[in-house]
């Protein structure tokens, strides 16, 4: 028996298959809305317990929520009658009208409703340089920095405070309130804290003694203390320390606080991203003969700010939150003209706060969200480039 | 040398004002007169503007008679008999407890919430997510507010008292809780609870160097519970059970016994919980996100199952990447204890930055005092924290 001879008996007995067989489709169970299920909800008894536990505690709370913000709740109405459960013999959930009524109030406060539009027009080019900063595509936007940093500020302090020359009313800020003065101190807050933060940054990594120990002293000493007792500071010792005659209004007095909070905590920010270059640019910088400020401003500064941009912009998210407290130091923001509102007897019901705060809730969520869904935007864009 | 050179290649001197350690030096005199020029006007200024107002200065306010209540005190102190200065260790005290309390409760849910947001839980991880989210971006005001006047305030009076059950009460007035009173022999069981921790601590070493030495582990958790809890429990049932509850009455108008807690506490510890629980669940998420999944797979690899896994590979690593950023939400949620002012719980801010400097007016003394205490806390606590950053930081070579 040769091997040919052999090989052929064993490939009759053999099975050998020529052509390969169709795939065949994955396990129902692990594929498709099933799959997904038992891998994402039902994977283990401890997951199935916990999927079970959390859709039970959806399912009593979503339906609660919805039912106070729109089934339950009250869309007309004149005064608290029609929010008292007592009046309408049935559940009541929001009470929008206390809204609907308010809403001038919680927007400009007590600003003469004669010169509203000028409010108007400040949330105008507030908006038209917002957009024309964050928009990419935007044309000039280094006249939109202008614009921003110098041009909206002295143009919306003429035109909020008034100027009797240009015909505009002077306008106490006493009277500023609601949304107006919210926006305000978070925007003095946003411009001042920047280039403030800037300075102290390098001062604290300057080379001269002097200005790093002071630099240290303000930044530690700001960020070592709450907002309320510098906010408390600004408010009842800053006017001390001023001639009578200067003494600053109540809401300068908290601006000043907040610009100063806010730049120490931007300086961390800012001193952050000034490490994280690398000596070489600072080496290469100098070496063609740059000076400190021209290194700084052409160099550095432009590559540390932007690995920072994300930083900065949660810097702002806190910033928009903490500026409720000047609510503390007696200023009427947004907060404050809600809680004056929810205990005015005309509109006081058990729901009138749950209303109130949930209008302050969404306001501060669709400006923080918007906020932090930048940032993340933005540091998408900046790490495209270092993605392999 | 020098000399031999021809002028032309010698370095022209360089004139004194472009000298840089000239103009360091110019600069900083500069720098430092216009902060002595600073501090110069507003001291002579303050002294002016003092002197007119008739308001004293100095700290002599701290000895007089305060003359007002405060709602919650945890060391003895009455408004006719205690002075500025007492008032101000109750609202230290105050603040403490709450930020204490705070700090544990956040770090639980913090945590909790942080590892959920990595769970392969669909369900679970977008529901922390959504929690994130929706609490990071509201203002902790706002959320004081809410859980104060929204919720708090709008619970039943004492009449319609919520029974929770085990004789625990709730109302707009507060939380009523059960005091516990301990007799004559409770001692025992207390000696017994620090025998069994000191137990627990010396078992736990004697078990790390069994292990190291034979390679064979002991069932460390077990032994540390009965020592812990099991011998305590044991000489407290032995010693005849020597405590009992006094439980809140719930009367008409009043409930009179068991212990009270405030509602401004409450709804603080509960806001500031919530609140910093969110901040902390992104440092731990963070953190665990840093340990680089080849370090899970390399542990499943040893046949190690994931529960072991997280306590012995993850989170040993992660903790290094979570402490520092945790200590600044500690010192976060101290710091924002100071909201206590806005619903009215006494804390350091409310009593001493609020009432003893209306009735003294002694702004720039008592708003000195109050920052220079949260200064001392923050430091403190950050060098309490470094310390134990550095006992765990990476051994390096």
């Amino acid at each position: 028996m040769t091997m040919a001879e052999g090989d052929l008996a064993v490939a009759e007995l053999a099975f050998v298959r020529h052509s390969t067989i169709a795939p065949r489709p994955a396990p129902a169970t692990m594929t498709g809305a099933r799959g997904w299920l038992r891998k994402n909800l039902l994977s283990s008894p401890f997951n199935i317990a916990l999927t079970i536990l959390i859709s039970l505690l959806l399912a009593w709370a979503i339906p609660e929520i919805v039912k106070f913000l729109f089934i339950d709740a009250v869309w007309t109405g004149t005064d608290r009658d029609a929010c008292l459960e007592s009046v309408q013999h049935r559940e009541i959930g929001a009470c929008w009208p206390f809204v609907w009524e308010r809403l001038p109030y919680f927007i400009y406060g007590s600003y003469p409703i004669s010169e509203r539009w000028r409010v108007d027009l400040f949330f105008v080019m507030l908006a038209v340089g917002i957009v024309w900063l964050l928009w990419l595509n935007a044309p000039r936007r280094d006249l939109g920095a202008i614009y921003f940093f110098l041009i909206l500020p002295v143009t919306s302090f003429i035109l909020l405070t008034g100027w009797s020359a240009i015909g505009l009313r002077p306008v106490d800020t006493v009277l500023w309130g609601g949304v107006l003065v919210t926006i305000v101190v978070a925007a003095v807050g946003i411009v001042c804290s920047l280039p403030l933060g800037i300075l102290l940054a390098l001062g604290r990594r300057s080379r001269m003694p002097t200005v790093r120990v002071l630099s240290v002293i303000f930044i530690e000493f700001v960020r070592g203390v709450p907002l309320v007792t510098v906010l408390f500071m600004a408010s009842v010792m800053l006017p001390l320390f001023i001639p009578e005659q200067w003494s600053p209004d109540k809401l300068v007095r908290a601006l000043v606080g907040i610009a100063l909070f806010a730049s120490a905590y931007m300086a961390e920010v800012v001193r952050a991203g000034l490490q994280a270059i690398p000596k070489g640019q600072y080496e290469g910088a100098m070496a063609v003969g740059l000076r400190y400020w021209q290194m700084m401003r052409l160099v550095v500064l432009p590559q540390a700010l932007k690995v920072t941009i994300p930083n900065i912009v949660n810097t702002y998210i806190g910033l928009f939150k903490d500026t409720t407290l000047v609510f503390i130091v007696g200023i009427f923001d947004l907060l404050r003209t809600i809680e004056v509102s929810r205990i005015d007897p005309k509109w006081a019901t058990p729901v009138t706060s749950t209303t109130g705060y949930a209008v302050a809730a969404i306001f501060y969520l669709v400006f923080c969200y918007g906020m932090s869904r930048y940032a993340r935007a933005t540091e998408a864009r900046l790490t495209k480039g270092d993605r392999r | 040398m020098s000399t031999d050179l021809p002028a032309s290649a010698r370095p022209a001197p360089v004139i004194f004002y472009n000298d840089p350690r000239v103009r360091s030096i110019a600069y900083q005199v500069a720098l430092c007169a216009v902060v002595a020029f600073l501090v110069y006007g507003a001291a002579s200024n303050a002294i002016e503007n003092l002197a007119r107002a008739r308001i004293a200065s100095g700290f002599g306010f701290w000895d007089q008679i305060a003359g007002f209540d405060i709602s919650q005190t945890l060391i003895e102190y009455s408004s006719r008999g205690s002075t500025y200065g007492r008032a101000f260790w109750v609202g230290l005290l105050n603040t403490l407890l709450v930020a204490g309390i705070g700090i544990v409760f956040a770090t639980i849910l913090g945590f909790a919430i942080g590892i959920s947001r990595l769970s392969s839980n669909w369900l679970l991880a977008k529901v922390a997510g959504c929690y994130v989210e929706l609490i990071r971006n509201l203002p902790l005001l706002l959320q004081l507010l809410f859980w104060y006047n929204a919720v708090l305030k709008t619970l039943p009076d004492i009449r319609d008292s919520i029974s929770i059950g085990w004789g625990i009460f709730l109302n707009n007035r507060g939380l009523f809780l059960p005091t516990p009173i301990f007799k004559h022999g409770f001692g025992g069981a207390e000696i017994a609870l620090f025998v069994g921790i000191a137990g627990g601590v010396a078992y736990r070493i004697w078990a790390r160097r069994q292990q190291e030495r034979t390679g064979r582990q002991a069932p460390v958790l077990w032994v540390t519970l009965a020592l812990v809890i099991g011998l305590p429990l044991a000489t407290f049932i032995v010693s005849g059970a020597p405590l009992s509850f006094e439980f809140p009455q719930a009367g008409r108008f009043n409930i009179t016994g068991g212990s009270e807690v405030l509602p401004e506490f409450v709804a603080l510890l509960f806001g500031l919980s919530v609140y910093t629980a969110a901040f902390i669940a992104e440092v731990v998420r963070a953190g665990i996100l840093a340990v680089s999944r080849g370090q899970t797979e390399a542990a499943f690899s040893l046949g190690l199952r994931p529960g072991p896994t997280l306590r012995l590979i993850v989170v040993p690593q992660a903790m290094r990447v979570i402490i520092p950023p945790l200590t600044s939400q500690y010192l976060n949620l101290t710091k924002n204890s100071s909201l206590a002012v806005a619903i009215g719980y006494p804390d350091l801010v409310q009593v001493f930055t609020g009432t003893v400097l209306n009735q003294t007016g002694q702004a720039v003394e008592v708003v000195a005092i109050t920052m220079l205490v949260y200064l001392v806390i923050s430091l403190v606590t950050s060098l309490l924290m470094n310390v134990y950053n550095s006992r765990m930081a990476l051994r390096e070579r």
